[in-house]
């Protein structure tokens, strides 16, 4: 049926298929040369729509994960500039889970792929995983490759529909295609009559899509503007459908207890008491946890709790102390990586000072809004899974193993997602409410996790420390010589996702340590990873989270340390080395009006990192108030290279600084006899209005590729805050959360 | 025993036991989703409506315990018809992820209803208690703002 176009790209297809009473425009995957063992088998996978025109209307498929960076408004408009659409006129929908959608989840559909070098997997595969955890950045305009795909092929679907439809009304003018207009959801004829898109949806169905040519960005209407997101409205109205927020017909309600100690086992329970309480219809053993199924959600969290629980060990350290050894120890073996090596690091330089400083943070929960849900029906031979995820095809196949069913005969529905920060990558939610809804065949249940239970069963982000040495010499950084230390997400993940043990040099462990744009003669930066089980995750902007921290304010050490302006110190060194990041510098400093001198209670500190493609450089200023101290202003310059979306750039870049800052300030979780012990937000809390900083955004558009947006904005802003404090009180701070060493208003 | 409530101006009569949060009534027995669950412990705010025009934590009022009509996000304004602090989240682009501002705008309507023209400081004191784990806190208050200019004009 369907007929497929030019070869836009070449692992892309753009194709038409006629459908009833329309026609879908989209996606076929083909197989790239057998040098990646990641892509699918020979042949096409089924057509994915981006564009569905029927007598409907017109409908454009966004299928990235829309937690609130905008992906789905920028997404659409990608396909809307080329088409002719206005994004209030046309439906964005999610679509469902399918192959040629993920460029990034190829993994979903590669695996358990034949004939492949296992090495080169296993680096692909990291590669892959790594841009799984950056999810969270916009990803249309993100620096990895599939984001660039994307940035191009949404354009091509859009103008290969936007042809198709000429061609067809042409056809039906008996005219030449280059003599009609596209607008507004229409086909102009010559005489200025409107064709609306859905007339012409059935003939262009069997209309050979034509060559296309991308528009040039001089040209665009809606690129590059402040574009009303498509979910705005819902999401102010309460009527945007969350995971917890779906109603199948009969639906159940459940919570869940999994093994607080994480990992370990279940040696047994009682839930004689549980199954006497109002509403409870069943208590279900998940082998490593119990659920309650009942009339209402609070029912079911009330009875989940009353279940008496003989809880196994934790297969790690039973409390923090003895975990961060752990860590340390990590720096005695051998380095995992040393993906920077530059000049001679094991000598210092003669004349130079040598200054060298420890770091430690903790680790960190995602803490979303939404705790973790999902919802399932399983009728023995099929099930359907409700959830908000930042992986559809990871998360069928791995509730197709659960329920040991055909991947074919699971179908995913992707809610928005009330926060995902790389917490939604994860798989877990899914397979529990699918294991809950397997107890309860023919009835849809909803398993929604108590704050407790989301906070304490996270994959968290790991727990760091960094030894640092560097020297100074004439005013200038002469040599850095830094290690971090921290369990391996990546390698972790690996093993989750595929079963096979991950491995190779983890280069996640060092972004934002080994890749940073300061032209020093000497510089070696190695990864050390520590061999612990406690679950660890991506966390928004993953391993430059705390390498962000390390890096700068080691610089900030050094600065000092060679008696120099530490914006200045940094400016020279980027200067040298990479335009963009010391514009980024340069922003700030004038946005700020920095002097290098503040009055006496305030204090200014800087930070620059470069992560997924963009430069980020930030200034804090805080400020002391009769001994509290108030984090009072912020000024923050990136370089995108591009901002398809400006206000949605703005926004991630200061959400991004906030959920950072809250890190710095407060975020830490601990461990005693193997159990978290942070409960709620009362014990994890992050910044609120009255104590976020009034903030300034500068977007710079000179970078030479498009770099991601959604979570650069989290690194550069923990050191900044810890040196505006140093500069504030003349302590430094080299360990977070910084509430631990300073009076800061929460 | 079932007991009756009024909820967005409608009688509802409620068969759930009398310790049930009101929060879990609206949720998941009459259908109301647009009022969210985040901690169940009064701390973030996801789950603000108003009782009599005042607003409260749902997760924290016991069905037994509602004092008077209720009021939820979906009551004050839908998508056609928007209330003008629904209008200024719009105008203002303040959702993200989106999942606290059912919260954040019903916390907001009562501090207008309140004090027509909060200063930065009013704002502070009135919202702190709404988390938004999205920072989308400077929308926040521009939105609230401008709604309360706007509220002023009408």
């Amino acid at each position: 049926m369907a007929s497929v176009g030019k070869i836009l790209r070449r692992t892309f297809l753009i194709g038409s298929a006629a459908i009833v009473g329309g026609v879908a425009f989209g996606a076929y995957y083909v197989s790239r040369p057998a040098a990646n063992p990641l892509k699918p088998a020979e042949g096409e996978t089924a057509l994915s729509p981006f564009v569905l025109i029927d007598q409907n209307g017109v409908t454009l498929f966004a299928p990235r994960a829309e937690m609130g960076q905008g992906v789905m408004t920028t997404w659409a408009a990608l396909i809307a500039e080329e088409l002719d659409v206005e994004l209030d006129q046309i439906r964005v929908l999610h679509g469902p889970a399918a192959a040629a959608y993920y460029n990034s989840a190829l993994i979903g559909e590669g695996l358990p792929n034949k004939g492949y070098d296992i090495s080169n997997f296993q680096q692909n595969l990291g590669e892959a995983l790594g841009v799984l955890g950056r999810t969270l950045s916009l990803q249309v305009t993100g620096g990895s490759t599939s984001m660039k795909d994307g940035f191009e092929r949404m354009r091509e679907a859009g103008a290969t529909a936007r042809e198709t439809l000429k061609q067809a009304a042409a056809d039906r003018l008996g005219v030449d295609r280059s003599q009609l207009k596209t607008e507004n959801g229409a086909v102009i004829a010559p005489d200025g009559m409107r064709i609306p898109y859905p007339e012409l949806a059935e003939a262009a169905g069997q209309t050979e899509p034509p060559e296309v040519e991308l528009r040039d960005p001089s040209n665009w209407r809606l690129l590059g503007q402040n574009l009303p997101r498509v979910d705005v409205v819902g999401k102010s109205t309460g009527t945007a459908e969350f995971g917890i927020d779906v109603r199948p017909e009969g639906l159940k309600f459940a919570s869940v207890r999994i093994n607080p100690k994480l990992g370990g086992e279940m040696k047994g329970f009682d839930a004689s008491a549980a199954e006497q309480m109002p509403g409870v219809e069943k208590v279900v053993d998940l082998g490593n946890g119990v659920a309650a199924i009942a009339s209402n959600t609070w029912l079911a969290i009330q009875a989940v709790e009353a279940i008496d629980v003989d809880w196994g060990d934790a297969p790690y350290p039973p409390d923090t102390d003895a975990i961060f050894t752990e860590i340390a120890k990590a720096f005695d073996a051998s380095p995992n990586s040393t993906m920077r090596d530059d000049g001679d690091a094991d000598a210092l330089p003669a004349g130079a000072t040598e200054i060298t400083a420890e770091y430690t943070v903790p680790y960190l929960a995602h803490s979303t809004m939404e705790p973790m849900n999902a919802t399932a029906l399983f009728t023995g031979s099929a099930l359907e899974l409700w959830c908000g995820n930042q992986a559809p095809t990871l998360v069928q196949i791995r509730a197709a193993n659960t329920a040991n069913l055909d991947k074919e005969a699971v179908q995913i529905h992707t809610t928005y997602l009330g926060g995902g920060f790389g917490r939604r990558g994860e798989l877990d939610f899914g397979e529990i409410a699918t294991k809950v809804a397997m107890a309860m065949p023919g009835v849809p249940v909803q398993t929604t996790w108590s704050r407790e239970e989301d906070m304490r069963h996270d994959y968290y982000r790991p727990g760091a420390m960094a030894r640092m040495r560097g020297a100074v010499k004439d005013g200038q950084a002469v040599l850095i010589d830094g290690k971090v230390a921290a369990q391996s997400c990546t390698q972790q993940a690996v093993q989750r996702y595929t079963g096979i043990p991950g491995g190779g040099p983890d280069k996640v462990l060092v972004e934002g340590f080994f890749n940073q744009p300061y032209a020093v003669p000497n510089y070696r930066m190695s990864g050390h990873i520590a061999n612990l089980d406690i679950p660890v995750g991506f966390w928004r902007s993953v391993g430059n989270s705390h390498n962000g921290f390390f890096h700068e304010t080691f610089m900030d050490e050094m600065a000092h340390a060679a008696g120099r302006d530490p914006l200045e110190f940094r400016l020279e060194l980027a200067e040298a080395e990479h335009a963009p990041s010391a514009g980024c510098l340069q922003a700030v400093k004038e946005m700020s009006g920095w002097t290098g001198n503040t009055p006496n209670g305030v204090g200014r500190g800087v930070a620059m990192t470069y992560s997924f493609g963009t430069p980020v450089a930030q200034v804090i200023e805080v400020v002391d108030e009769d001994g509290t101290i108030r984090i009072a202003r912020a000024w923050i310059a990136c370089d995108v290279g591009l901002a398809l979306d400006p206000g949605t750039v703005e926004a991630q870049m200061f959400g991004g600084m906030i959920y950072g800052l809250s890190a710095a300030v407060m975020g830490e979780i601990t461990f005693s006899d193997g159990e978290v012990e942070q409960y709620n937000f009362p014990d994890y809390d992050a910044l609120r209005i009255h104590n976020a900083p009034v903030t300034e955004v500068k977007i710079l558009e000179t970078n030479h590729h498009m770099g991601g947006v959604g979570e650069p904005g989290t690194p550069p802003s923990m050191p900044a805050l810890g040196n505006a404090l140093f500069d504030l009180t003349g302590e430094r701070a080299r360990a977070l959360p910084l509430i631990n060493q300073f009076n800061l208003l929460v | 025993m079932a007991t009756a409530l009024k909820i967005n101006g409608k009688q509802h009569q409620v068969d759930l036991p009398d310790d049930v949060p009101l929060l879990w009534v609206l949720r998941d027995e009459v259908g109301l989703t647009g009022t969210k669950f985040g901690c169940g412990v009064a701390a973030c705010g996801a789950c603000t409506v108003h009782i009599d025009g005042e607003a409260v934590r749902s997760c924290q009022v016991a069905l037994s315990d509602v004092w008077g009509d209720v009021t939820t996000i979906e009551g004050i304004g839908t998508p056609d018809s928007m209330a003008a602090i629904q209008q200024a989240w719009v105008d203002h682009q303040v959702a993200q992820c989106g999942y606290c501002q059912s919260g954040q705008i019903m916390q907001a309507a009562a501090l207008l209803a309140e004090n027509p023209a909060p200063s930065d400081t009013d704002i502070d004191d009135a919202m702190q208690g709404n988390l938004c784990r999205c920072g989308t806190y400077p929308r926040i208050r521009a939105a609230i703002h401008d709604a309360a200019s706007k509220l002023k004009e009408a």
